[in-house]
């Protein structure tokens, strides 16, 4: 496979939430409002590059009986690290994602990717295979991110668009917006549009 | 070498993985840690001041933090008696840690236990804005449960011990959007100028469901309740109950009230 395609199939051929359904959890949890989903991208794209690339290099060394131990081993020393330095550097926004920074160990798309495909190919392309994912899972994030902030709190990154009927504008808050359900019903809406543009993907009856 | 599935090479890759992973997960730990440490402080020191309301800008720059701090003087007190303690060193004093230190902390009544924290330091750290000599304000931490998670913040009183000069929690987890409204300026805004305490000084605020009557003549005692989250309404009019009570603040403040000083 190319590099090119290897980076860019996750995105919409190959997303990892909208075809392989894996990551829906942290998904629901931190889009409520943009900063924390950029926040969370970045980091899960980076996590899953960098993971990737170690499962890969060691992957001819790895006794078959304990890999996915030393998978989870590194994933989640990985996002030790990305936790520390978030905690470090951009304190406002590692107390908004609390406990979700940690979650990323969970994140199916990470396991997934390391098990799926970083113990079969070598390290660059499986480098670029986690971050393609990384941005794949980003996309549908921003997407519900906008969405759910624009809807739920009027605003976008914090900035006000849509001035709340609570601080005397016009627009009434959609409540759902906020709440975990409106997530589901946002990435459904998201397949929907991916899989009508892209008929392939239809599942057969 | 012997084969990747044999039990000696298993061991080995364990072995060194462990080892790396630890080397860069505990150095990471150790290089961050005095960043880490330093940004909670400031947090803490800046949402103190946004509560008080002396610091408007909640982006303001790190100087303009310590520099509006300097006017803040901070002392331990026992909650019991509500007498300044001189011997326990204020800066390091967290009371937080020493809420969960049995040796320091004091487990709360069933009954008395409005804001759902069940034990609590038996000393605590508040805080005094002075402007030329005089104490202008009196900072009290408080913190309480709301719906899901426990609320830290800080209630600004004014000298008189009844007028609420500002409010604002700095960490919590209620839902963004519903409960997480406790962070909105203009709600917050709304508590200054209420009052706390009735004649004999028992605590009196009330967090209403919806909003208050206008024209209401409790009006002054009273707060509109965030739409959406009647518990975290109900957990923050608890625990704002519990710190200004006789298990609370309440000593500290009689003996404020008192002329100690």
């Amino acid at each position: 496979m190319s590099i090119k395609k290897t980076l860019f199939d996750p995105l919409f051929n190959n997303n990892p939430i909208a075809l392989q359904i894996l990551g829906i959890c942290s998904a629901l949890a931190v889009t409520t409002k943009l900063e924390t989903v950029i926040a969370m991208s970045v980091a899960v794209t980076i996590v899953t590059g960098f993971s990737n690339l170690a499962v890969s290099l060691i992957r001819s060394h790895m006794p078959n009986s304990i890999r996915i131990i030393i998978q989870m081993t590194i994933i989640a020393s990985l996002v030790i690290i990305a936790d520390q330095v978030l905690k470090a550097y951009f304190y406002s926004i590692s107390k908004s994602l609390s406990v979700y920074v940690g979650l990323i160990i969970t994140n199916c798309i990470v396991m997934g990717r390391a098990e799926g495909y970083a113990m079969k190919n070598p390290p660059l392309m499986s480098f670029l295979d986690g971050i393609g994912n990384g941005i794949g899972y980003s996309l549908i994030l921003l997407f519900v991110g906008v969405f759910r902030e624009l809807f739920g709190s009027g605003s976008l990154l914090g900035f006000t668009i849509l001035p709340l009927t609570n601080d005397g504008g016009w627009y009434n808050p959609n409540g759902l917006m906020l709440l975990a359900p409106s997530a589901f019903f946002l990435i459904g809406v998201f397949i929907w549009l991916v899989r009508t543009w892209k008929t392939d993907q239809v599942e057969k009856e | 070498m012997a084969s990747d599935d044999s039990v000696q090479k298993t061991l080995i890759v364990a072995t060194l993985l462990c080892i790396v992973c630890s080397i860069l997960v505990s150095s990471a730990a150790v290089f961050l840690r005095p960043l880490q440490e330093e940004n909670k402080k400031m947090d803490i020191k800046k949402s103190l001041l946004l509560s008080a309301g002396l610091l408007k800008d909640p982006q303001a720059p790190k100087e303009e933090i310590l520099d509006t701090f300097k006017q803040i003087e901070a002392k331990i007190i026992d909650l019991e008696t509500g007498d300044v303690v001189l011997n326990v060193p204020v800066e390091s004093f967290n009371q937080r840690a020493a809420a969960k230190d049995s040796a320091h902390n004091k487990m709360i009544k069933k009954q008395d236990d409005l804001a759902g924290i069940s034990m609590r330091s038996k000393r605590a750290k508040v805080y005094f804005a002075k402007e030329d000599g005089e104490v202008n304000l009196i900072i009290l931490p408080i913190h309480g449960k709301g719906l899901w998670s426990t609320l830290y913040g800080f209630l600004a009183l004014a000298p008189d011990t009844k007028t609420i000069k500002g409010f604002g929690f700095y960490e919590h987890g209620e839902t963004p959007g519903l409960g997480g409204e406790v962070d909105n300026a203009k709600w917050k805004a709304s508590w200054k100028d209420k009052t706390v305490y009735n004649e004999s000084f028992e605590p009196i605020l009330d967090v209403v469901k919806g909003r208050i009557r206008p024209g209401s003549s409790d009006a002054y005692h009273q707060i509109d309740g965030l739409s959406g989250a009647t518990l975290t309404s109900n957990g923050v009019e608890n625990l704002v109950q519990y710190w200004l009570g006789k298990d609370g603040f309440g000593p500290f403040l009689a003996k404020f009230r008192g002329g100690a000083r």
